[in-house]
């Protein structure tokens, strides 16, 4: 028989255990969101992200030793955001004829993303790093970390907000609108995929295409609205 | 199958050329989800191949972002410094972003023409 130690430096140097950890977690968050009748706060990235976390720091595993397993199942987010043109496509008359309240709600929203972030964080008496980090959080981490290189500020803390940002979506989103009463599946999926890009997006497409449709596009327009916006805006305030 | 998912891939790769080469603000997936789009729309219908990929790929959606959630752990140092301000803003303007949205929205859709039937219970 091998010696533990023996084993585990082959595992850990080796895709398979962490690319299986990473699933394994999910179906364990999906297993509890089920079991729960689908509470919330229950939500399977939250779950899961902790149950890794927890995993990584108790077996003393760096996050860039658990990402030559995990890359591939990130990697994977590339080809389902192009994915997300067939519900666009499938939903198309609906989104034709709502455009014009479309835009306008989505400038709406971001507008209110990035002030209330960034009022937030000032008021409370953020640093000018953090509040340059927290600007775009809203948006599809790729671009936000581009606008947050801009500014001058962080772009890996920009990448942890805007994950911070999306999990936060998808679980306050869906109870927040149900509270302020807004029933209109369009108006429910743009505002989960403006506030909280494509982690809200997934929350939305889980529940009704329609609003997986209007999240998608919403997700897209949210990240070239901040993209132009932010960096004007900024130069005004600051 | 595979067709489908060469298809969706080399979608992505243009868009990824295209936002490269020009220096646009929108990741090269975002625009790959555009070229498709358009392919669709000449094409005047979803092929049941690319459907179905596209539907497998999206049902999963979630799970994609377990490896960048994790990223948070590298992280603790930073969050740590300024916790009260970022937590506030996060929280709070999550939650406002999404009331504005929606609230706008369902005000000027529903003064719109097509109303919606369904209620949500999700």
């Amino acid at each position: 028989m091998a010696d533990i130690s023996e084993v585990w430096v082959y595992l850990s140097a080796s895709p398979l255990l962490f690319l299986t950890l990473t699933l394994a977690a999910f179906q364990a968050g999906t297993w509890l969101y089920d079991r729960s009748g689908h509470m919330p706060f229950l939500n399977p990235v939250l779950t899961a992200v902790i149950l890794v976390v927890g995993l990584l720091t108790l077996s003393g595993t760096t996050y860039e030793t658990y990402f030559e397993g995990a890359q591939f199942v990130h990697f994977l987010l590339g080809p389902a955001t192009v994915a997300l043109a067939i519900p666009l496509y499938r939903q198309f008359d609906r989104v034709r004829s709502s455009a014009l309240a479309l835009i306008t709600s989505l400038l709406c929203g971001s507008l209110t993303a990035m002030g209330t972030a960034v009022g937030l964080g000032w008021l409370l008496g953020a640093s000018r790093e953090t509040l340059m980090s927290l600007a775009p959080k809203s948006v599809t981490a790729p671009v936000a970390m581009g606008i947050t290189e801009q500014l001058g500020g962080l772009p890996s803390l920009t990448a942890v907000l805007v994950i911070l940002t999306g999990i936060l979506g998808a679980v306050l989103g869906p109870p927040l609108l149900t509270l302020i009463g807004v029933k209109d599946w369009r108006a429910r999926g743009l505002a989960l995929g403006t506030a909280s890009h494509g982690i809200g997006t997934a929350r939305a497409l889980q529940v009704n295409e329609l609003a997986g449709a209007f999240s998608g596009l919403a997700m897209g327009l949210n990240a070239l609205a901040t993209a132009i916006l932010l960096p004007i805006l900024w130069r005004l305030f600051f | 199958m595979l067709s489908a998912l060469t298809l969706i891939l080399t979608c992505q790769l243009i868009g990824e050329l295209f936002t490269r080469f020009f220096g646009l603000p929108v990741p090269g997936p975002v625009a790959g989800m555009v070229i498709l789009f358009a392919l669709l729309a000449i094409h005047g219908s979803v092929p049941r191949d690319v459907g179905a990929v596209a539907d497998t790929l999206l049902k999963n959606l979630a799970l994609l972002f377990v490896p960048a959630g994790v990223g948070v752990m590298a992280h603790f140092g930073l969050l740590g410094q300024d916790w009260l301000p970022i937590s506030v803003a996060l929280i709070g303007s999550t939650l406002a972003t999404i009331a504005v949205t929606a609230l706008v929205m369902s005000r000027l859709a529903r003064a719109g023409k097509s109303a919606d039937g369904e209620t949500p219970h999700g």
